[in-house]
C-alpha cells in the first residue's frame, strides 16, 4: 500500500536533527520497487461519436495495434466495450484497459446516451466498494477496474460543442477525470482551431463542467502542468501509418497538399496529450480517481443506505456501533413487518367472523319469521276448526230439534198421514 | 496478453511519478520497543536513528520508573535527502520489571489493537479524509543476553503478539557474549521459537538473485545480536560509535562485533516499506475481519455459514438475511392463509348445514299444517254435503207438510175432513 492515508505532517512531532546518514531516504525507492514488482494498472474510457478516430488514437498513443473492427453506425444503444492489455516498457508492467463507447451519438434520440456510460462507471465503483466492505478482503491483489481517465472526443466542427457533448460531460464530471480532446483536428485550420478552443473552453465554463486540471501543487511539475492546462482541449490527430520524412519514418497522415505529422507539435497536440496523460500525470489521475471520485461515490452510497458518522448527539460512531445500529434498525424493520402481517391476519379473521356471525343471525331471523308465519297459519287453522266445530254443533242441534218436532208432528197427525198414505197406496 | 511496444510510449515514467508523489506526501513509521529495563533499548534507538530521541529532556523507558506497565509514545520528525519521516517510537516502561509479570503483555496488546481500531473507524467513516496511520509497524523485542535460552516471559510475549504485529527479536547488549556463546544462544533461541510455533517477521521472497543472497545471509544471523551506543569514540583515527572497555572498543557498526548494521539496513534501508505493507495487508486485515465477523456473524457458531459470510460485506450479509426473512414470511403467510381458508370453509359448511336443517323442519311443519287443512276441508265438505242434503230433505218435508195442510184445508172446506 502506498499510503491511502494522507498524514498531517509532523502532527504533534518534534523535529530532531540527525547526526549522520540513517538511510530512510531510501523509502521512496523502497516504495517504487514494490509498486514496480506489483505492476501498475490504468483504465481509459473513450467517449465520442462513431468515426472520430478513438481506436486509432489509442493505437497511436500506446504504439500498438489494439484489436477490434471499426464499428458501424447502426447500434441500437450505447454499449461499452472494454479490452485489457498487458504492456511492458523497460521494467514497468502496465495492465491497460481501454473502454470504448460503441454507438455513442448514433441514435436519433440521444437522451439516454450518457446513461450507459454513467452506469458503467458506477458499476466499477460499486465493485470496488463491495470488495472494500467485505469481511475478508483482498484489496492488495484486487484488479482495479475504475476508470482513471475519460478522453472525451469532440467532433471537429470548428464551431462549438454539441448539446450532447455538454449534457454528457456534465453528467460525467463528478464521476471521472475528463480530458476533452478535439478529434481529427487535421480538418481544422490553425486560426479556426484557436477560436474553436476558446469557444469550447468558455462553453465548458459557462455550463459548469469540471474538466481535469493537471496538478500544479508539486513544484517539479507545476510549471509544465499549468502551461498545458492552457492548451486544453488538445487538438489531436491519430495515425498508425508511417511516412518517410527526411530519413526517418514518422507516424503521419498523407494528403495531396502535405503530410500531417502526428508527433510534430506544430501540427497537433498529440505529443502534449501523451506527455500529460502518460508521462507526467498518470499517477495523479489514478490518485484523483481514488481519493476524489470514488470517495464521492462511496459517501453518497453509504448515506443512501442510512449510514452516518455521528449519532443524533453529534458524538462520533465507532464502526461497531454503526453496524450494530444498522443491524438493530434492520431487525426492527423485519420484526415490524412480521407484526404487521400478523395483525392483518387477525383483522381478517375478525372481519370474517363478524361476517359469518351476521349471516348466522340473518338465518335465524329468517327462520324466526317463518316460525311466526307458521304460528299465525296454525292459529287461523285452529280458528277455522273451531268455527267448523261450532257449525257442526249448531247443525246437530238444529237437526235434533227438527227431528224432535217432526216426530211430535208425526205422532199427532200420524194417523192422518197414515190414512192418506194408505189411500194413496190404494 | 503481453504486447511489445514499438517506440517509446512513456509509462515507464510511472515509477518516477510515484516517487515524486511519495516524497511530497512524506512517510510515517511506528516502531515499538519492548523489553525489561536496562537492556539498552533507548541507546539502540538513538543509535539506529543517529539522534537523541531519548535524552535528558526525554528520558528513555528504563529511566521512567513505573509501577505498572505503561505504553507511551514519542513522535519525532526527521528529514534526510529531501525525504521527511514522521517516526513514532512506542516504548513500554515497566515491562517485565515487576515481581509478578503475568499479563504484562496486555497493555501492549491493547495499544496495538486500539491503533488498529482507530484506523478501522477512520477507514469506515462515511466522510473520510486524512487517515493518519498510527498502527504499529514493527515490534523490536529485546532478549536479555543470558546465553541460555528464552525466558518464559519472552516466549509468552512473542506467542501472544506474533499474529498482531511484526515481531523482530533482538539479543540485547550482545557485547557481553563471545561469538561462540552468541552463536549457540542464537541457535537455541531459534530452536525454541520454532518449537513454540512463534512467527517472527519474515523477509519476503524476491526474484532478484542478489537480494535473495543478502536475505539468506540475514536469516542465518537471526535473531540479531545488537549493541548500541550514544558515545562516539576515536578508533584508528576514525570516529565511531562504540563502547569503551579497558580491553578494547566494541564498535556498534562493525559487522564482526555485532549485527547492528544488519538490523539498521534491514529495518530502515531495505525493509521499512515491507514492514508497513505486512502490517497493512496481514495484521490489520486479520484484526479487521475478526472485528467485523464479531459484529455481523454474532460470534459465528455455525462455521460453515460463517465461512460464506466472510466473503461478503456486512451489508451484503444483512441483505441476505433480509431475503431469507422475506421467504420465511411468505411461507408463514401461505400457511396462515391456508389455515384461514380452512376455518372459513368449516364455518360456512356449518352454517349451510344449519340452514338445511331449519329448512327441513320448516318444510315438515308446513306439510303438517297442509295436511290438517286438507282434513279440515274434507270435514267441512262432508258436513256441507250432509247439511245441504238434510236441508233439501227438510225442504221437501216442509213442502209436503205445506201441501198436506193445503189439501187439508181444501178438504176441510169441502167438508171432507171433520
Amino acid at each position: 500500500y502506498n499510503g491511502t492515508c494522507l498524514a498531517k505532517k509532523g502532527e504533534g512531532a518534534r523535529a530532531v536533527p540527525l547526526a549522520g546518514h540513517v538511510g530512510f531516504d531510501s523509502m521512496p525507492d523502497q516504495l517504487v520497487n514494490k509498486s514496480v514488482n506489483h505492476g501498475f494498472c490504468f483504465n481509459i474510457l473513450c467517449v465520442g461519436e462513431t468515426g472520430l478516430g478513438k481506436s486509432t488514437l489509442m493505437d497511436t498513443l500506446f504504439n500498438t495495434k489494439f484489436e477490434g473492427e471499426p464499428t458501424q453506425h447502426n447500434q441500437p444503444g450505447v454499449q461499452l466495450k472494454s479490452n485489457t492489455y498487458e504492456l511492458q516498457e523497460s521494467n514497468v508492467r502496465l495492465k491497460l484497459t481501454v473502454v470504448n463507447t460503441v454507438g455513442f451519438g448514433d441514435q436519433i434520440n440521444k437522451e439516454d446516451s450518457y446513461k450507459s456510460i454513467v452506469e458503467f462507471i458506477d458499476t466499477q465503483f460499486e465493485a470496488y466498494l463491495q470488495e472494500e466492505l467485505k469481511i475478508k478482503r483482498t484489496l492488495h491483489s484486487y484488479h482495479d477496474t475504475r476508470i482513471h481517465a475519460c478522453l472525451y472526443f469532440i467532433a471537429p466542427t470548428g464551431h462549438s460543442l454539441k448539446s450532447l457533448d455538454l449534457v454528457t460531460m456534465k453528467k460525467l464530471d463528478s464521476k471521472v477525470n475528463i480530458i476533452p480532446i478535439i478529434a481529427k483536428s487535421d480538418a481544422i485550420s490553425k486560426s479556426e482551431l484557436t477560436k474553436f478552443k476558446i469557444k469550447i473552453t468558455s462553453e465548458l465554463v459557462s455550463n459548469g463542467v469540471q474538466i481535469y486540471q493537471f496538478p500544479t501543487d508539486d513544484e517539479t511539475v507545476a510549471e509544465i502542468n499549468s502551461t498545458m492546462n492552457g492548451h486544453l482541449p488538445f487538438a489531436v490527430v491519430g495515425s498508425t501509418e508511417e511516412v518517410k520524412i527526411g530519413n526517418k519514418m514518422v507516424k503521419a497522415r498523407q494528403y495531396p497538399w502535405g503530410t500531417v505529422q502526428v508527433e510534430n507539435e506544430n501540427h497537433c497536440d498529440f505529443v502534449k496529450l501523451r506527455e500529460m496523460l502518460i508521462r507526467v500525470n498518470m499517477e495523479d489521475l489514478r490518485e484523483q480517481t481514488h481519493t476524489r471520485h470514488y470517495e464521492l461515490y462511496r459517501r453518497c452510497k453509504l448515506e443512501e443506505m442510512g449510514f452516518k458518522d455521528t449519532d443524533p448527539d453529534c458524538k462520533p460512531f465507532s464502526l461497531q456501533e454503526t453496524y450494530e445500529a444498522k443491524r438493530n434498525e434492520f431487525m426492527g424493520d423485519l420484526q415490524k413487518k412480521e407484526e404487521e402481517m400478523r395483525q392483518m391476519f387477525v383483522q381478517r379473521v375478525k372481519e370474517k367472523e363478524a361476517e359469518l356471525k351476521e349471516a348466522e343471525k340473518e338465518l335465524h331471523e329468517k327462520f324466526d319469521r317463518l316460525k311466526k308465519l307458521h304460528q299465525d297459519e296454525k292459529k287461523k287453522l285452529e280458528d277455522k276448526k273451531k268455527s267448523l266445530d261450532d257449525e257442526l254443533n249448531g247443525f246437530k242441534q238444529k237437526k235434533t230439534a227438527a227431528e224432535l218436532l217432526q216426530s211430535q208432528a208425526q205422532q199427532a197427525g200420524g194417523s192422518t198421514t197414515l190414512k192418506r198414505d194408505k189411500e194413496r197406496k190404494k | 496478453m503481453q504486447r511489445n511496444l514499438e517506440g517509446y510510449v512513456g509509462f515507464a515514467n510511472l515509477p518516477n511519478q510515484v516517487y515524486r508523489k511519495s516524497v511530497k506526501r512524506g512517510f510515517e513509521f511506528t516502531l515499538m520497543v519492548v523489553g525489561e529495563s536496562g537492556l539498552g533499548k533507548s541507546t539502540l534507538i538513538n543509535s539506529l536513528f543517529l539522534t537523541d530521541l531519548y535524552s535528558k529532556d526525554y528520558p528513555g523507558p528504563s529511566l521512567r520508573i513505573k509501577k505498572t506497565v505503561q505504553v507511551e509514545q514519542s513522535k519525532v520528525l526527521v528529514k534526510e535527502g529531501g525525504v521527511q519521516l514522521t517516526l513514532t517510537i512506542v516504548d513500554t516502561p515497566g515491562f517485565g520489571d515487576a515481581v509478578d509479570n503475568s499479563n504484562c503483555w496486555q497493555p501492549v496488546i491493547n495499544y496495538i489493537d486500539s491503533k488498529c481500531e482507530d484506523f478501522l473507524n477512520a477507514e469506515s467513516r462515511v466522510n473520510r479524509r486524512l487517515m493518519p496511520d498510527n498502527r504499529v509497524h514493527c515490534c523490536l523485542y529485546f532478549i536479555a543476553p543470558s546465553g541460555h535460552g528464552l525466558k518464559p516471559l519472552d516466549i509468552e510475549f512473542m506467542k501472544r503478539l506474533h499474529d498482531k504485529v511484526n515481531v523482530i527479536p533482538l539479543i540485547a547488549k550482545a557485547d557481553t557474549l563471545t561469538p561462540e556463546e552468541c552463536q549457540l544462544f542464537k541457535k537455541q533461541i531459534m530452536k525454541e521459537i520454532q518449537e513454540h510455533k512463534i512467527q517472527i517477521y519474515e523477509f519476503p521472497d524476491t526474484e532478484d538473485d542478489e537480494d535473495s543472497k543478502l536475505i539468506r545471509k540475514i536469516k542465518e544471523r537471526m535473531p540479531l545480536a545488537v549493541v548500541g551506543s550514544n558515545v562516539v569514540i576515536e578508533v584508528n583515527g576514525k570516529k565511531v560509535r562504540g563502547r569503551q572497555y579497558p580491553w578494547g572498543v566494541a564498535e556498534v557498526e562493525n559487522g564482526e562485533h555485532c549485527d547492528f548494521t544488519v538490523l539498521r539496513n534491514m529495518l530502515i534501508r531495505t525493509h521499512m516499506q515491507d514492514l508497513k505493507d505486512v502490517t497493512n495487508n496481514v495484521h490489520y486485515e486479520n484484526y479487521r475481519s475478526r472485528k467485523l465477523a464479531a459484529v455481523t456473524c454474532n460470534g459465528g457458531v455455525d462455521t460453515s455459514k460463517t465461512k460464506n459470510q466472510m466473503t461478503r460485506s456486512p451489508l451484503a450479509q444483512m441483505e441476505e438475511e433480509r431475503r431469507e426473512h422475506v421467504m420465511k414470511m411468505k411461507k408463514m403467510e401461505t400457511e396462515m392463509e391456508q389455515v384461514f381458508e380452512m376455518k372459513v370453509k368449516e364455518k360456512k359448511q356449518k352454517l349451510k348445514d344449519s340452514e338445511a336443517e331449519l329448512e327441513r323442519r320448516h318444510e315438515q311443519m308446513k306439510k303438517n299444517l297442509e295436511a290438517q287443512y286438507k282434513e279440515l276441508e274434507e270435514k267441512k265438505r262432508h258436513h256441507d254435503e250432509e247439511k245441504s242434503n238434510w236441508e233439501a230433505q227438510q225442504r221437501i218435508l216442509e213442502q209436503q207438510k205445506l201441501d198436506a195442510s193445503k189439501t187439508m184445508e181444501k178438504n176441510k172446506k169441502k167438508g171432507k175432513i171433520f
